[in-house]
């Protein structure tokens, strides 16, 4: 059966949550692959978790030579790494990192792209959600080794033993890949509540708010959500940008979806169209999100979501 | 110094989009206009001229390559202030992937000439794939230095803010390089009466494929290494409930709603 290489997303040897989706995808293609770059001495925590979710091996890249550039070196080992292996697929997380790391590689193999994939079926045949959401597309690359990123929550994770077997591969980085320095680097303080890409849940304000998220934070707690932001109140500098969603902040698809004092302008809603469900309290009845929902309150915030906080504290 | 904006011309995002029976975009029922994500990056390529020592030394080149009318999106960026323009169209160009478009990038940045940055937005609003600005540095063999909220330069040297995925990094490269910005690195100036005026005068060069060395084979629709198969357009969400809040009413029936559907 053909190898999938599946490139892991971890800090620090923690492996994030969107690569088990991928390793789920991935066994719909072949035999996943897991590509741990990263330091040695994490390898092991890497290679334990993918082995759960069905990884029947782990290459294992040193990132001693890599991790102080930018994209570029993960390219070439994954480039190298490739042609020794001649997968079926490649599979990346659609983060922007991620998609660069794709796009760079698609280049360097010969081969073709699609990327922000909200699902991925045998063929493979991948599907995306485009236009604010009013299409979605079915595509399938026609030339090389299909190289695929795929969006988070595209797929639930589903546990499956794998072997795990684990090869070292050494990858030779050339100095060209070694020109943009990672000077510093500052990693994201947790905010206690779960990563906006991977949770099941968001509560989302705008502009709205008026500058006080304490409503949104305080339902997101109680649901045990994530917070997320609209671009007008990132732009108020009321919440820092990495809790923006939209076409240029980060893009969620939970199962839930709570907007609230959001307008939903179509740089917001290609950020989160493809929500399971979608709910919006907005004083304005004529608010373009009120097109999208499945469930809609025109009234204030600042009344219904401390109520409905209320309620569900109560009923848990 | 030279500075190469990349600018894209995309159909307008807030009308209504559609695809043709091809699959590729339809862009003649659309009207078409400058990337607004591309308007940072025409802003800041004004900025590091405007702060250089010897800003008169800088020159700005817009470079599109698109449809005719994608010419709109260079005169535009002229008018913002960009110094000269280029426009590579040619038929053969249309449908073509990004690994395509950023072939033909490549070649007309060559074309032009001893850029030392390359810079471009961080996505485009149609395609939204952020891919091309990493292509471009994998094919003109150029450190990338991409996604920058905040950029500062100095001689040939060039550090950005990234708001990575999990951290927030301090990028450093020397020249000649590529850089793209995001709609954080700072809000683009409107083009003044002025700028308008003088832009008329500016030097705009138009190219087709012929005129960079590109095979017309390797771009296109035909030459794309990969394939929509279909488009469906999702039917409107059923319209959904929408409640008024009268006395806790809005609350209580969202509570309601949210416990049907089982999240509490």
């Amino acid at each position: 059966m053909s190898e999938v290489l599946v490139l892991i997303d971890h800090v620090d040897g923690a492996v994030r949550k969107p690569t088990y989706e991928l390793l789920t995808i991935a066994r719909r293609l072949g035999e996943p692959s897991a590509v741990f770059i990263g330091p040695s001495d994490k390898a092991g925590d890497a290679v334990e978790a993918v082995k759960k979710y069905g990884a029947a091996k782990v290459y294992t890249v040193d990132d001693a030579d890599i991790k102080g550039y930018l994209v570029a070196p993960k390219a070439e080992a994954l480039q190298q790494l490739a042609e020794k292996t001649s997968p079926a697929a490649i599979l990346i997380s659609s983060s922007f990192e991620g998609k660069e790391i794709a796009g760079r590689l698609a280049i360097k193999l010969g081969s073709g792209l699609i990327t922000d994939a909200v699902d991925v079926q045998e063929g493979p045949v991948t599907t995306q959600s485009v236009f604010a959401g009013n299409f979605t597309v079915q595509a399938k690359v026609t030339k090389g080794t299909p190289i695929i990123a795929v969006k988070p929550n595209a797929a639930a994770p589903e546990e499956a033993a794998g072997a795990g077997d684990v090869e070292e591969f050494t990858a030779t980085i050339s100095d060209s890949a070694k020109k943009a320095q990672i000077v510093a680097s500052q990693p994201r303080k947790a905010t206690g509540r779960p990563e906006l890409t991977e949770a099941a849940i968001v509560v989302s304000g705008g502009r709205g708010t008026g500058g006080d998220f304490t409503p949104i934070e305080n339902l997101a707690d109680a649901l045990g959500a994530a917070v997320g932001a609209s671009r007008a109140a990132v732009d108020s500098g009321w919440i820092p940008h990495t809790f923006q969603i939209g076409q240029t902040g980060k893009t969620v698809s939970p199962q839930l979806y709570i907007a609230s004092g959001i307008s939903g302008a179509i740089q917001h809603r290609a950020g989160m169209q493809t929500s399971k469900t979608i709910v919006a309290v907005n004083k304005d009845e004529e608010a373009p999100i009120f097109e999208l929902v499945d469930f809609g309150i025109v009234g204030d915030l600042n009344t219904v979501l401390p109520a409905v906080t209320e309620e569900v504290n109560k009923r848990k | 110094m030279n500075i190469v904006v990349c600018v894209k011309y995309v159909p307008d995002a807030t009308a209504d989009r559609r695809f043709e029976s091809d699959n590729t975009v339809d862009r003649e029922g659309v009207d078409g206009l400058l990337s607004e994500l591309d308007e940072y990056a025409v802003e800041q390529a004004l900025q590091i001229k405007e702060k250089a020592e010897n800003p008169d030394d800088v020159k700005v080149t817009a470079l599109c390559v698109g449809p005719e009318k994608g010419v709109d999106a260079v005169r535009k960026a002229l008018q913002m202030g960009a110094d000269e323009g280029v426009h590579v169209t040619d038929e053969a160009i249309a449908g073509s992937d990004a690994v395509a478009t950023s072939l033909v990038l490549a070649k007309a940045v060559e074309k032009i000439g001893s850029a030392d940055v390359v810079l471009c937005g961080m996505s485009s609003t149609d395609g939204s794939m952020s891919v091309v600005p990493a292509m471009l540095a994998e094919r003109l063999d150029l450190p990338q230095v991409t996604l920058a909220s905040v950029i500062e330069s100095q001689g040939d040297q060039v550090r950005i803010k990234r708001d990575g995925d999990v951290a927030t990094e301090v990028i450093g490269a020397t020249m000649p390089l590529v850089l793209s910005v995001t709609d954080q690195s700072g809000e683009a100036r409107y083009p003044s009466f002025k700028g308008i005026m003088a832009a008329k005068k500016k030097p705009l060069e138009t190219y087709a494929l012929g005129d960079l060395g590109v095979d017309a084979g390797d771009v296109g629709l035909a030459a794309a290494w990969t394939e929509v198969t279909e488009t469906t357009e999702r039917p409107p969400r059923t319209a959904g409930e929408i409640v008024k809040d009268e006395d806790g009413s809005g609350a209580t029936a969202l509570t309601e709603f949210l416990a049907s559907k089982k999240f509490i």
